[in-house]
């Protein structure tokens, strides 16, 4: 035991070297996950309605997202009405096949489960909607959702 | 020559300038969560459908034009006026319900607040309101008129989970994902499952979405 008690008194400095390592490891790590993978716009970004009665999307990975707006190259002509599909705009006689595509990267068991979010710029009109949404209909993705700002509608 | 040994650099610091940048991306990356007004197709129709004769007081027509302006039941409205009148509508409360799946006839509805009137709705589950509206209308006048659709709703049942469970219906939902989640409130998953079900059967939410004119 005497051998112990003749240690020195006296707080040792701790060694924090390492601590701006594991700071710098937090820091990459939320760098790194934190960038979104965003599909290029090939519209202008859609300034999104706002609503008060949203719900959140949940299961990222069974989301598709279709974009509506106006289309940044003004060779495809102005308004808008321009559907996104991935990276290309494209027509309303194309979602089918874009859903269809979506649908082989999920299990067969996730697919009632997909929802297709739809992002409309709020001067779009309802008829390209409407287009959209009976396209949806004919290949059963019945789940959809409206994309819209948080905020008071008023 | 003056000095032999490398005098050692203070690192002490270092760690409060990483942790400062790693506040700054914490703050300015903001997580994109995608939210929105959430529906749900119906089923494509068989070639040989015939649907269901339903009453003329039973449905609650909202029209919208292609200058975004309103018509709701003949009349000319502003939008907020409409949840108002779309309360008024579904709480009317003036019949008797749809009958029940094992096949008990329709019950009259008795926590409508409603003015009974014989001609408007029966009762909420038969209420269906009805929205056409014009190809050329602007998508954000129609998520307008969705979400007031909605908040009507909304009302309605917050109304009645407070009346029967002293909580709105946001609150219970709330308790009842909570309650999913943790393990520790299985008992209590069931009772607010049964709950969350009674209010939403009270007060369906029936909006269909006319085919548009052009």
């Amino acid at each position: 035991m005497s051998k112990f008690r003749k240690k020195k008194k006296g707080m040792p400095a701790v060694n924090t070297a390492a601590l701006p390592d594991i700071v710098f490891m937090l820091l990459f790590f939320f760098m790194v996950t934190t960038t979104m993978r965003e599909t290029d716009l090939r519209i202008e970004n859609p300034r999104l309605p706002s609503a008060t009665e949203i719900k959140k999307l949940e299961h990222k990975s069974l989301v598709c997202t279709i974009y509506v707006g106006k289309a940044k190259d003004e060779s495809k002509g102005s308004g808008y009405n321009k559907i996104q599909l991935n990276d290309k705009i494209a027509s309303a006689d194309q979602v089918p096949a874009f859903i269809i595509n979506a649908r082989t990267k999920v299990s067969e068991a996730e697919i009632p489960f997909m929802t297709t979010s739809i992002k409309a710029d709020k001067e779009s009109n309802v008829g390209t909607i409407t287009d959209i949404r009976l396209k949806l209909r004919d290949v059963n993705a019945l789940k959809i959702s409206y994309s819209t700002q948080k905020g008071s509608s008023n | 020559m003056a000095r032999r040994e490398n005098p050692e650099i203070n690192a002490g610091s270092m760690a409060d300038i990483a942790f400062l940048l790693l506040i700054f991306f914490l703050v300015t990356t903001t997580m994109n969560v995608d939210s929105g007004i959430s529906k749900k197709l119906s089923e494509k129709p068989p070639a040989d459908y015939v649907p269901p004769i339903i009453k003329e007081k039973n449905i609650f027509e909202v029209n919208i034009n292609r200058n975004n302006e309103l018509l709701v039941e003949g009349d000319r409205m502003d939008i907020k006026d409409l949840k108002e009148a779309a309360i008024k509508f579904i709480d009317n409360g003036g019949g008797t319900g749809n009958a029940g799946e094992d096949g008990s006839p329709g019950k009259a509805c008795d926590y409508c607040q409603g003015d009974k009137s014989e001609s408007s709705s029966d009762h909420p589950n038969k209420a269906i309101i009805s929205v056409q509206s014009d190809r050329g209308t602007e998508y954000g006048t129609y998520i307008q008129v969705q979400n007031e659709l909605l908040k009507a709703y909304t009302e309605l049942r917050n109304r009645l989970s407070r009346q029967k469970y002293q909580i709105t219906f946001d609150e219970l939902e709330k308790a009842y994902d909570e309650a999913k989640k943790n393990a520790g409130m299985k008992d209590r998953v069931e009772d607010l499952r049964v709950k969350v079900e009674f209010i939403k059967t009270a007060y369906p939410q029936i909006i269909s979405d006319a085919e548009p004119t052009s």
